[in-house]
């Protein structure tokens, strides 16, 4: 399998799950697949240029922001938790 | 005197003045509006007495646009000084007059604010040395009379009556406007002189066309076939405003304008003749509507319906200075008659002429002056009647034979309905069961003025004459003696008819007594008029308002709006809170966005 398709496959899944999921971890989880997915396309796609070291350089941010995210995330399922609404649908309203 | 020659257009701003100061001061005038009110009429009188041996003329540039601007001026010579002599002599009686028969009335101070106004507006119409400064005051006047016919508006009766007026008259209104266009277009002015001036180079059909459009406007305001039927109708008003307004002064204004704008009459032998025909039909056919009322004031509006036909006829004939001249008189003895009529409804408490009778015992100042009036309206010499109407029918039998036999017997039923209204009123057993006094001074002395005018105003003929230019045309002996004879034995008839209270007209044989109905619903014109003219015009308006207005244009708008609501309620579907919904149309966004791009690199 080469890694071109592979980050589609895991794009695709990501997707997938981030649609269909209700589960506000198992969304957050999707996510966590898609960015995976984009971060192995971008690194895959520098392989054959010249100037690598931009698209490298890039990975390597995105990499430390889906931490921030993911902790952004986490804390908000927290607060979710709490609040007693772990699926998505019973998150309509974002409001107070 | 010089002062007043000088600045004519006194007469219009002094009443206008007062009538605004009276109408912001509805409280607070009381008792002093109706000598505050006089003013107006007595600078009139001032001004047209200064101005008969020549006026003067002035005038300042209007709605200037490019090139082309209106003028307003005033022009006061002969004709204006008469009228305005006749506006501010009638109108100052009237205004006397009403002390006594509006005294109580809750909207005392706003009837002699209208009566001031009135007075500017006819004023302002006399003057004018223009068209647009007549068709100013011509609407104005007509407002004025749609105010004072509707004076006590919370009568139905009155208040259609004032729309009826006001419609009936527009349509007149309308034509005159159409002639002042034409006239506009064909001379670009709209000042008289100018455009009387050059008729002459005018093209002959040009001529004609704006001169009868000039004419249908006459014909709407001075209430002749077929515009006349808004006249009996405006007797819901009240009767002082009846004898300034529709007997005197505005409905005279028709023959004013065709008198004033008579060198396109005089080229135009197609509208002379409309004006002809139409003034011999009213004259005549008003006249027999007039004999079978039974209601004093509907007597007196279609006898004012056929004495202006008379006017109309001697215009017909090219006879002006002689149509004015019985248009002074008239003025002079319609105003009494109608005067007089509204102190015997303010003395016996009806206006229904079988319940009156009797009443020279107990109003004799009242029935002296009716009886001057009378005589003065049949034509008996030497009231002033005789002499103007004597000089109309025989200018227009000189040059109509046919029309002027049709006045000869107009005249004879003036005598008829004069003498049998005179004796149901007047003479005979008392029928009503109301208390009938004599009025107050206020109400007796313009009757004695205006009868003085009644009495003496023939003589002025040859004078008048001379003030409009014109040659005064001498009395034919023969002529007069045979109207006098026509009018007395008409009026012997209408006295015979009006015995023992119009018992007699109860007991006609079936066939004359469906002809005497149907003339005293004037021949059902009004009905004809409503179901030929109203009626289509308020289904063809209730289709436009139900079809097209809110079918179609409402239809159209609202339809719009809908659309953008069913839209929005589409579209408000998809925001409805769920994250993942929005996920998924973007993912779907972004498949799109995918596809056309591979698309399009292919």
């Amino acid at each position: 399998m080469t890694p071109l398709a592979l980050g589609c496959l895991l794009i695709s899944i990501g997707l997938y799950g981030l649609l269909t999921r209700r589960d506000i971890v198992a969304v957050l989880a999707s996510i966590e697949v898609m960015l995976g997915g984009a971060q192995l396309l971008l690194a895959t796609y520098s392989a054959g240029v010249t100037q690598a070291s931009a698209a490298q350089g890039i990975t390597v941010i995105v990499l430390a922001t889906v931490g921030a995210e993911a902790a952004v995330g986490l804390a908000l399922l927290v607060a979710l938790v709490r609040r007693n609404r772990t699926r998505t649908d019973q998150i309509e309203e974002v409001r107070g | 005197m010089s002062l007043l020659r000088d600045m004519p257009t006194l007469v219009v701003a002094v009443p206008l003045l007062i009538g605004a100061l009276l109408l912001l001061g509805l409280r607070f005038w009381g008792r002093s509006a109706p000598w505050l009110a006089l003013i107006g009429p007595l600078v009139a009188v001032a001004v047209g007495a200064a101005s008969l041996q020549g006026g003067s003329s002035g005038s300042v540039r209007w709605l200037a646009a490019g090139d082309s601007a209106l003028t307003l001026g005033y022009q006061v010579d002969g004709l204006s000084a008469i009228m305005l002599l006749v506006v501010g002599v009638v109108a100052a009686c009237v205004i006397v007059f009403s002390i006594g028969y509006m005294h109580g009335d809750r909207g005392f101070v706003r009837y002699f604010a209208i009566l001031s106004l009135f007075t500017a507006a006819m004023s302002g119409l006399v003057i004018a040395a223009d068209l647009v400064g007549i068709f100013i005051g011509w609407e104005l006047v007509g407002a004025c009379s749609f105010l004072l016919i509707g004076f006590w508006y919370e009568k139905p009766a009155a208040a259609e009556a004032a729309r009826k007026a006001f419609m009936v008259t527009r349509v007149g209104d309308a034509a005159m406007l159409v002639g002042l266009a034409i006239l506009w277009r064909a001379t670009g002015t709209l000042e008289l002189s100018a455009i009387l001036g050059s008729v002459g180079s005018l093209a002959p059909a040009v001529v004609t066309t704006a001169a009868i459009c000039l004419l249908f406007g006459a014909v709407g305001k001075s209430a002749q076939f077929p515009l006349h039927i808004w006249l009996p109708d405006a007797m819901e008003g009240p009767t002082p405003v009846s004898a300034l307004i529709h007997a005197a002064t505005m409905v005279a204004a028709g023959v004013f304008l065709i008198a004033r704008t008579w060198p396109l009459f005089e080229a135009s032998p197609e509208a002379r003749m409309v004006a002809l025909v139409l003034g011999t039909i009213t004259a005549l056919g008003a006249a027999t509507v007039a004999l079978p009322q039974t209601d004093i004031k509907k007597v007196l509006a279609y006898s004012t319906i056929s004495q202006l036909g008379f006017m109309f006829a001697a215009l017909g004939v090219g006879a002006w200075p002689v149509a004015i001249f019985h248009l002074v008189t008239h003025a002079a003895f319609k105003a009494l008659l109608f005067l007089t009529s509204g102190s015997v409804i303010h003395g016996s408490g009806t206006q229904d002429l079988r319940e009156m009778g009797g009443l020279r015992r107990t109003m004799p100042l009242t029935a002296v002056a009716w009886i001057i009036g009378g005589l003065a309206l049949a034509g008996i010499p030497p009231l002033a009647g005789f002499f103007s109407k004597d000089e109309v029918v025989g200018s227009v039998l000189v040059a109509a034979p046919w029309a002027g036999v049709a006045l000869l017997v107009a005249s004879l039923l003036t005598g008829a309905y004069v003498a049998r209204a005179t004796r149901l009123a007047f003479f005979g057993a008392r029928r009503g069961t109301h208390e009938a006094h004599e009025s107050p001074w206020t109400m007796t002395v313009p009757l004695a003025v205006l009868s003085i005018c009644a009495l003496g105003l023939g003589f002025a003929g040859p004078s008048i004459a001379a003030v409009l230019g014109a040659e005064s045309e001498p009395l034919s002996l023969g002529l007069a003696a045979l109207a006098v004879g026509l009018a007395s034995a008409g009026a012997l008839g209408g006295w015979l008819l009006a015995a023992d209270g119009g018992a007699r007209e109860g007991a006609f044989r079936p066939s004359v007594a469906a002809v005497w109905s149907t003339a005293r619903d004037g021949y059902h014109f009004d009905s004809l008029v409503n179901a030929g003219l109203v009626r289509p015009v308020t289904a063809l308006s209730r289709f436009t308002d139900s079809v097209l207005d809110r079918g179609a244009i409402d239809g159209i708008a609202e339809g719009l709006a809908k659309l953008a609501r069913a839209a929005g309620g589409l579209l408000t579907r998809t925001m409805n809170g769920d994250g993942q919904n929005y996920s998924a149309l973007v993912a779907a966004g972004a498949i799109v966005l995918l596809c056309v791009t591979i698309w399009l690199v292919r």
